[in-house]
Order: C-alpha cells, then structure tokens, then sequence
C-alpha cells in the first residue's frame, strides 16, 4: 500500500504535516524535493494530520513537495554481508559498496523478557589497570565513557574495542567528527579486526535528524547477531549528540522541556536504547560502550545525568586519565569475587587511601605542615597516579594487583592500609 | 450499561486519543484493536466523547480509525494463592510464563494468567455456615509455602452476608466455588479463591490503622542504630546514581524481619531484578529455612518497558502487600525508584498538555505521592490480629539534588530519610547514608541515650574536621583531634558496612547492641596520648581490630577471641572517662 501526497500543509524545523490516511504510527514516508529524496517517520497522528520527522531536514523542503508513504516502520538488512561494510545513519553505504536490500528487519523492536536474561559473568580484560583492577568491564555492561570533548575518549573506546575478545563491533557514529571515523576505521583495520566490524556512521556534518536512526539501527543488528550466539560489542560515540537531536524535536513539536529544553521523556528514551545490552540466555551477548560528552564539564548535565542512572556505571575521563572518583562499574561485583582473593580489598583499601591523599594535597594547597601521616600519603598518591592511573599502563590484572601490594608496602605499614589481617598475612610483600 | 466503543483518532506516542460511543469511566481499562492482537490501555481523561487513553505497549502501529473495546473494569490485579515466588511485569503478567509462550521478547498484546488456574490448594473451611461475615473475614485457609494464606470475603462486598454454604476440606482451584454468601436482601453470592481488586484504590478492610512503633530490622547498622524503620512505617532513599540506593534495597529485601517483601523494579535496570530473580530461589531465609522467593513477590517494569505500565507498576505493587496484610503479616514494599514512577507520570501530562509544575511535574504530584505512601501503616484486623506494610522508596533526583519536585514531596510524607551522598560513595563508604543529614522518626534497637551520644561524637568530630581545613592540624588541640579520630573511628567501623562480606552483610540487633557498648567504651575513654601521631596509630590499631572483629561470625571463638584482645587494648590506653560521658557510664555499670 504505497500513497502518495503532494501537499504539504506545515514545515517547522525538521518536522512536516500532510493530511493523510491509512497511515500507522510509526510508519516510514519518502520525501521527494528538489535537492533529493530523504525518510520521514510518523511521530504524531492527529485527526487526518499527519506529522513525520525528515531525517534530512526541513531545510528546502516546499509545501508541493511529494510524500510517499512506504506502509511499514523504519528497516535494516540483515546478513552476514553487514560485516566489513560501512554505512551511513539511514543504513546507506558509504564505502562505495552496493547497497543491501535482503533480509529486512524492524529497529527499535520490543524489550527483552527479563526471565530471558542471565547474570553477566565474564570479565573483559582491557590492560588498563583503572579498568580491570578498579572498575572492572563485564560482558554485556552497558557503561558510557564521560568527558569532556578534547578528551581522548574515541581513541579509548578504540583500544578496549581491539583488546577486548568479542565476535563482532558495530560502531554507531552519532556526530562523529570525520577524522575520528577514519581514526575508528583504520585502528581497526591494522589491528585486523575491520572484517569483524560493522560502521553505521552519521558524520558531523550529515543532517542531524538522521543520527537519530543510528542507536536503534546499530542496536538491531546487534541484537540479530546476539541472537545467532555471537557477542557483540557497540559503540556508541557520542551520545550526547543525540539526546540533542532529540531535543530538537521535541521543542518543534512543542513539548513542554522538562529541564534545561530536553524533553521529558529522556530517560525512557536513553534506556530503551542502553538496555538492549544483554546477556541472552542461551545465545550471545551485547556490550555496549558509549561516549557522554559532558558540556561544560558537568555530571549534573540532563544528558549524563540521565545515562548514569540507566548504565550500569560509567568512566570518568579527565585529563587523559580515567578518574577513581566518579567512575563506577555497577557489575565488577559480579566477577570480582572469582578474580583472585585480594582484588576486592585492594580496591577497595587503594581508594580509600588515594581519597586521603587528596584530602592532604588540599591541606598543603592551603600552606599547612604536612604530618608524618600526610607525608606518607602525598608519596603514595603520586605512585598511584603514575602506576595506576595512567592510561599509557598496559599490564593483566594479576600484575596490577602485585603492583598495589608492592606500592602500599612501600609507602605504608601494614595497619595503616584498613585491609584486614588475613589478607597482610598472605599478600603484604616481604622485604629482602 | 451499554457496550461503549470506540475509534482511535489521534496518536502521539503511547497516548491515543479515542471517540467514544457509550459510558466510559476514568481509569477503565480499553483495548486497542491492532490486527490480531488487542493492546491494553487506561482511560485517562475524558472531555465529551473523546477520550485519552494511555496504551501500555509500543504505539507502533496504530491508526486512525482503529476500533478500541472498553472492558467496564479498572485496572485491577488479582488476588489469591499463589502470588507469592511470582514474577510479574507492571500489569500483572507473568514474566517467566510469557516467555515459555513468547522466547526472548515481550511481545505486545498477549496477556496471560496471573495466577495458575490448574493448581490445587488444600483449602481448610474455618467460617461455619450461618456465621455473618463481611469483607475480609477469613473463610478458610489453604497452605501458601509457609504461611497460612487466608481465603477471604472479596474487599468489594459491602456490608454483612450470611455464610450459606460452605465446602468441606479438600484440594480445589482458584476458580472453585468454596462459599456461598446470601446477603440481607437475599441475593446468593459464590465465592472462590481469587477476586480482583483496583489497584489504584487502597484497601481498608481493617477496624483499625496503629502508630508505627516497632522497629523493623534490616541488619544493616546505620538504620538500625541511627536511622530505624518502623514496621508500618515509610521511608525514602534518595541518592544520586551510584551512590548505593540499589545495593541498599537489595540487601534489605533479603536481610529484613518481615514475613513478606514485594519488590518493585520501576523505571531502572533490568539487570538488576535478574540478580534478584536468579540468586533468591538459591538463597535461605536464615529465619524459616525455606527459600527466599517464597517470601518474595517481585513487580518488574523496568526502564525499556512500556511507560504507561510502569506507572501502575508501584499501585500493583502496593496492592498485592495490602492483600498479605490482610492475612495479619508484616509485609516489607520496596520500590526502586520511584522517581521513574514519577516521570511516567510527568511523561503522560505533558501528551495531555496539562499545566506543567515545576520541572515538568504535574501539579498534582505532591498529592499523588502522599496517597502513595498513606497506604502504608499497622492495622488491626476484625479478628484482633495485626499486619503492616512498610513502604521504602528510592529517589532518582535530577542532578543529585535533594532539592526537586519529587524529593521534596517525598520527605514531606516519610517517617524516616535515608539520603545518600556522592562524597561519601566515591569515598567507597557504603552505605552512603550520610549520617549528620539523614533523620528518622521511629524509635531504634539500640539504647537511645548512647546512640545519642555517638551523634554527639559525630557531629563534634565533624566541626573539628571542618576548622582543621581552615587551622591545620597544628591548629588544633590535642583533644579536638582525638575526638575527631573518635567520629573517624566510628565512621570506619560501625556506620560502614561491607554489602559484600558473608558476615558483615547483615548484622543481627544482638550484635549491634553488644558491640556498639564496646564502641561507646572507646568513645567514653580518655586515652592516655602525647602526641597526635600517637593518637592516630592507636586508633589505627583499633579500627583495624574492629574491622577484624566486624568479619568474625557473631559468637564464634574468633569473636570472643578478638573481644578480649580489643579490651586489653583499651584497659592499657584508656586512663579515664570523658566529662560529658559519665553519667552515662555510671547507668550503663548499673544496667549491667
Ligand atoms: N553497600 C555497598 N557495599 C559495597 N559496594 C556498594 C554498596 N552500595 C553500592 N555499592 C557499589 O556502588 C554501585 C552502585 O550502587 P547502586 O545501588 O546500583 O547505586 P544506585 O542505585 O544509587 O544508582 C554498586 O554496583 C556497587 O559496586
Ligand atoms: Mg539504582
């Protein structure tokens, strides 16, 4: 059932209105104008009216313009044929290969059947040491990096993507700035892995109500490819841009903003994407990491704000580094306990003293005499940061963990650490 | 009445709005004809014949002109044997039935039992015939895991019937008729097993709602001690995310003193109710040696389902505890969060273009929230016996500031505050219920006077902490500096709690009372101390043989063990009594 309308009654920013029937909520529409052919989507049915978002744009769109139905909601192919293949937003190719048409299935689909789901269980192991030991990353997490832009966090996204052990990458690009996609496409390529990757890339300077398609098309193929059994890591870079593209929306349909303009509805939009990170039981997995731009340096922001309630954790980065204090992995409890039998407490005990140490630089910011006590820690919190909380450090686990105990031993005696004595007995290094 | 119908004319989003033929009533529950399948959805507002519906499935879909059936009920549960170990979505659909039908997905429209129509239950006559009786009398029993599950009058019957048949004892269904009720003017009603009840409205089958006195034990210290629960009783978590508000209702579900704990998984992860799904069959209820999950009823509508149904998650909730109430039990609802409830709220006001509050909040949610929690509280039944449900609810506030529409509204309501703090959770100190702004209004398990004094402790050691950043340590009198490791120490030792540890996790009252006497020891002494490094090693020393003490089982010889070894560390520091402690002391010596 395809129908066709030549009028349209409204264009306000991205949004047109025809008067139309028979058409579903949901349902996909061709706009054909002078400067090419662009998708539309229903987001509003009112009486005969019917209001679709153009995923080019409202920009030269004119009120004799045609719009053709297409009868059914937003589609993806779906094949093996995906993988080593790079798209744009709407799922067109953008390397130049042919475009698929087999297969189709439906994005944005129903929410899995918790029942479906199992307790995650297996750690990803990525060399970083604020990662593996601190907040360790597990299979199926759903976990954004937070920062600021300028921080290197495309090419830490890269580089856990590479170390990690999984099946297949899908790189959704929302916004993504040219040079960070060739960035993405040629560390995968030399770390050999571009065969098993899929690009659906929305480029900075691509029309900004396309990027919307780019979670719920990235998210569908995962989730076909989970299904067949495979683990499945997204990325998703940068979430912030979308949650802009959807504020967008909302404010030309007149929503009513429920803080600082983005609607109300962020959270369950946010969610319905993130929570598709899933361990199946009895198939594959989707992990999936995203980037948070932060504007203005600021958690409190609505939009990671909003994803820090919905993710499980998140990675703070700040100055090159990934930050102990407000980065969080809500699921390293559920493999840090088989690790090894100190991981727990070095973690723990590590924090609490890198907390104290920066409760003295404070003190000596402010010109007091530094105790005995202070002294140990100003030593230690250095050590810490240089060994630990660097990004440049790439050891296991197990070698981060000596490395604690041989750090605290150096700057504490055995009391001052908090850890228990059973655990000193075992673990605290003997001098020679 | 008449059938009403109707015609879908407008979508935006999993609001429809609807032309109506017919009587319809606000909250009625209408179904969206869509192909082969009918999506349920809830009348929301009616202004002439056009009606606004909230649909609780994907919207996808739905067209002009689509046919919409009204049912004449409200949105209702059901209730009956059998609720208890089940898992169910916002609407009372069971989650692992709907997957054996469904696999991995939810798919809309397929609405399935709520409670196993071939199960038999051992039913048990207890009302003779000819007795009068009215809603919520017991009319007989049926075993339900170890809880004696009473078969009730439905709450909807108003007035007084007379018992006019009543079945002998045997296995029946739910669906079975056990009795006959004639009511005065001679109408015969059958009932069985389970009736519906709306959920939205409060049950109040009960003579009598009682003060919320007696403490409700989470074995997590810092409530217990500091900032108790009363069964019966309300309280809030508020907290920014990550700072414990999950974990925390997580070990309460297990470790709380209550017969029954319904937990509602509204608007947040659905990785975190697969732990509870998948570990709680595994567990033992250290107090009836059965599984925890036969204690359990959980309520999953988590943040990727449909909103509409997320909102009517915690009234599904709230109902099915104020049934088990009912039978005389102490029933523990735990909501996490319930700012998503809120939202979902918010969401659907905005589609119907009310005047929005402040943040987008419709003005009503103060009242919503009240209502909420008012159906909490200790009631006596007809026959004399006494149940409670306890209500808690998370807050989500935007920005991880308490000051929001739905804290706000919240603490206006709860009898206790359990406000988490983002330093204190980067810090690692769990729980991050911070103790100087946190309140409660319940009585707790530990003698008053001394949990009083620790406040005390705390609220000095602070102010020293405070001037030291301005005076420095060399500042700052010997004295100040012991009591501040003072509050330091009862920080590192008693408020946290390690979640995780086997034996730490959940600290009986016993406990908590035995040892907080040797803490208050610690906090009465006047040590014998030359200098502030001194000062610190010694509590150094001390903390750490707490924290041994903390991880060794309650009255094992490890625990006696390192008991003696903590008093002759203190017989050889301490070399008097503070001042302000005296009294205190003297009365603790004649209490013993
Ligand atoms: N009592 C606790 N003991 C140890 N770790 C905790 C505790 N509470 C929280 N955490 C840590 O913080 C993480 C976040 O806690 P969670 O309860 O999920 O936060 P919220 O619900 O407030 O967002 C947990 O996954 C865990 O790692
Ligand atoms: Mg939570």
């Amino acid at each position: 059932m395809r129908k066709v309308y030549n009028k349209i009654e409204e264009i306000s920013g991205n949004v047109i209105t025809v008067a139309a029937d028979g058409i579903r909520y949901g349902d996909l529409a061709v706009v054909t104008s002078r400067y090419g052919e662009s998708l539309a989507e229903v987001i509003r049915l009112s009486g005969e009216k019917v209001s679709l978002q153009v995923f080019s744009g409202g920009r030269g769109v004119s009120t004799g313009d045609e719009v053709r139905f297409l009868g059914h909601p937003m589609q993806v192919s779906f094949s093996d044929n995906l993988l080593g293949r790079i798209f744009d937003g709407g799922g067109r190719p953008r390397d130049g290969g042919p475009a698929l048409h087999e297969d189709l299935i439906e994005i944005g689909g129903p929410s899995v059947n918790p029942s479906k789901r199992i307790i995650p269980r297996n750690m990803i192991r990525t060399g970083i040491p604020m990662i593996d030991l601190f907040n360790t990353l597990v299979e199926s997490q759903k976990l954004p990096i937070f920062s600021v832009s300028g921080e290197p966090y495309n090419p830490l996204l890269a580089r856990i993507a590479m170390q990690a052990e999984v099946d297949i990458i899908v790189l959704g690009g929302i916004g993504l700035k040219y040079d960070d996609y060739l960035y993405f496409r040629e560390t995968l390529e030399s770390g050999g892995a571009l065969s098993r990757t899929i690009f659906f890339v929305h480029t900075a300077s691509d029309p900004i109500v396309e990027s919307l398609l780019v979670p719920d098309i990235s998210l569908a193929v995962a989730e076909k490819f989970a299904l067949q059994g495979k683990r499945v890591l997204v990325l998703l870079t940068d979430m912030t841009n979308f949650a802009d593209a959807m504020k967008e929306i909302a404010i030309t349909m007149e929503q009513v903003p429920s803080n600082r303009g983005y609607p109300g509805d962020l959270y369950s939009q946010l969610a319905s994407r993130y929570e598709k990170a899933v361990d199946f039981n009895g198939a594959g997995s989707i992990t999936i990491l995203g980037a948070t731009t932060m504007p203005g340096d600021d958690v409190t922001h609505p939009v990671p704000d909003n994803t820090g309630y919905i993710t499980e954790g998140q990675y703070y980065l700040r100055n090159g580094r990934i930050e102990p204090f407000g980065s969080l992995s809500r699921l390293k409890q559920l493999v840090n306990d088989s690790t090894r039998l100190d991981h727990r407490a070095i973690m723990d005990g590590m924090i609490k003293l890198y907390a104290a140490y920066k409760e003295s630089l404070e003190k000596k910011s402010m010109g007091f005499r530094m105790s005995e006590w202070d002294s140990k820690l100003l030593a230690y919190g250095e050590i810490f940061e240089r060994e630990m909380m660097d990004l440049s450090v790439n050891i296991p686990l197990e070698r981060a963990l000596d490395r604690g105990w041989e750090i605290l031993s150096e700057c504490f005696e055995p009391a001052e650490t908090g850890l228990r004595t059973e655990l000193i007995k075992e673990f605290w290094p003997t001098k020679e | 009445m008449t059938e009403a119908t109707g015609k879908v004319v407008g979508v935006n989003g999993n609001m429809i709005s609807v032309d109506v033929a017919g009587n319809i009533a606000l909250n009625e529950v209408g179904y969206v004809r869509l192909g082969d399948s009918r999506l349920k959805a809830e009348v929301i507002r009616i202004r002439g014949s056009r009606a606004e519906l909230q649909v609780f499935e994907m919207t996808r879909g739905i067209g002009i002109g689509d046919e919409v059936e009204f049912s004449h009920e409200l949105l209702a549960v059901q209730l009956g044997p059998g609720l208890l170990g089940k898992v169910y979505d916002g609407l009372q659909n069971p989650l692992p039935e709907l997957a054996e039908k469904c696999g991995f997905f939810l798919d809309r429209g397929v609405y399935l039992d709520p409670l196993p129509r071939a199960q038999k239950w051992e039913f048990t006559p207890k009302a003779a015939k000819n007795t009068r009786v009215s809603a919520g009398d017991t009319i007989g029993t049926v075993p339900e895991g170890i809880f004696e599950h009473r078969i009730m009058v439905p709450f909807f019957l108003p007035g007084e019937y007379t018992v006019a048949s009543i079945v002998e004892k045997g296995a029946y269904s739910i669906t079975d008729t056990v009795a006959e009720l004639v009511s005065p003017d001679g109408t015969t009603i059958p009932v069985t097993m389970v009736f519906e009840w709306p959920v939205k409205r409060p049950i109040t089958a009960y003579t009598n709602r009682r003060r919320p006195t007696e403490p409700m034990i989470t074995k997590v210290r810092l409530i217990d001690t500091f900032f108790p629960v009363a069964l019966g009783g309300t309280y809030c978590i508020p907290g920014p995310f990550g700072a414990g508000k999950t974990v925390l209702q997580q070990i309460t579900s297990r470790h709380a003193e209550v017969d029954i704990v319904i937990v509602a998984a509204c608007g947040e992860r659905a990785g975190e109710v697969v732990e509870t799904l998948v570990e709680f069959p595994e567990l033992t209820d250290p107090r009836t040696g059965r599984s925890l999950m036969e204690r359990t009823v959980i309520i999953c509508n988590t943040s990727s389902m449909p909103v509409a149904a997320r909102e009517a998650s915690v009234y599904t909730a709230v109902t099915i505890a104020e049934y088990y109430r009912q039978m005389g039990l102490n029933v523990l609802l735990l909501a996490d969060s319930t700012s998503r409830w809120a939202q979902a709220m918010r969401e659907m006001s905005g589609r119907l273009e009310e005047i929005p509050g402040e943040e987008a909040f419709p003005a009503y949610l103060e009242s919503v929230i009240a209502g909420f929690y008012e159906r909490a509280g200790v009631v006596e039944l007809r026959d004399g016996s006494v149940g409670s449900v306890t209500i808690g609810g998370t807050v989500s506030p935007a920005g991880g500031n308490f000051e929001e529409p739905v804290t706000q509204a919240t603490l206006k309501v709860v009898g206790a505050f359990h406000g988490l703090s983002r330093e204190r959770s980067d810090a690692r100190k769990y729980p991050a219920i911070h103790p100087l702004d946190s309140w409660s209004k319940y009585p707790g398990a530990v003698e008053p006077e001394l949990t009083e004094y620790a406040r005390k402790v705390l609220f000095n050691g602070n102010e020293v902490g405070q001037m030291m950043k301005v005076v420095g340590e060399e500042g700052t009198s010997l004295d100040d500096f012991v009591g501040y490791l003072k509050s330091e120490f009862l920080d590192a030792i008693y408020l946290q709690q390690n979640s995780f540890d086997p034996v730490d996790a959940a600290v009986p009252t016993e406990r908590q009372r035995h040892v907080f006497k040797l803490i208050f020891r610690v906090f009465s002494g006047r040590f014998k101390l030359a200098t502030k490094d001194e000062a610190r090693t010694l509590f150094n020393e001390l903390q750490l043989k707490f924290r041994d003490w903390n991880g060794a089982e309650w009255n094992s010889d490890d625990f006696s063990r390192i008991e003696t070894d903590i008093n002759a560390a203190l017989d050889a520091s301490i070399e008097g009594i503070e001042h302000d402690a005296e009294s205190l002391v003297a009365q603790t010596r004649k209490a013993e």
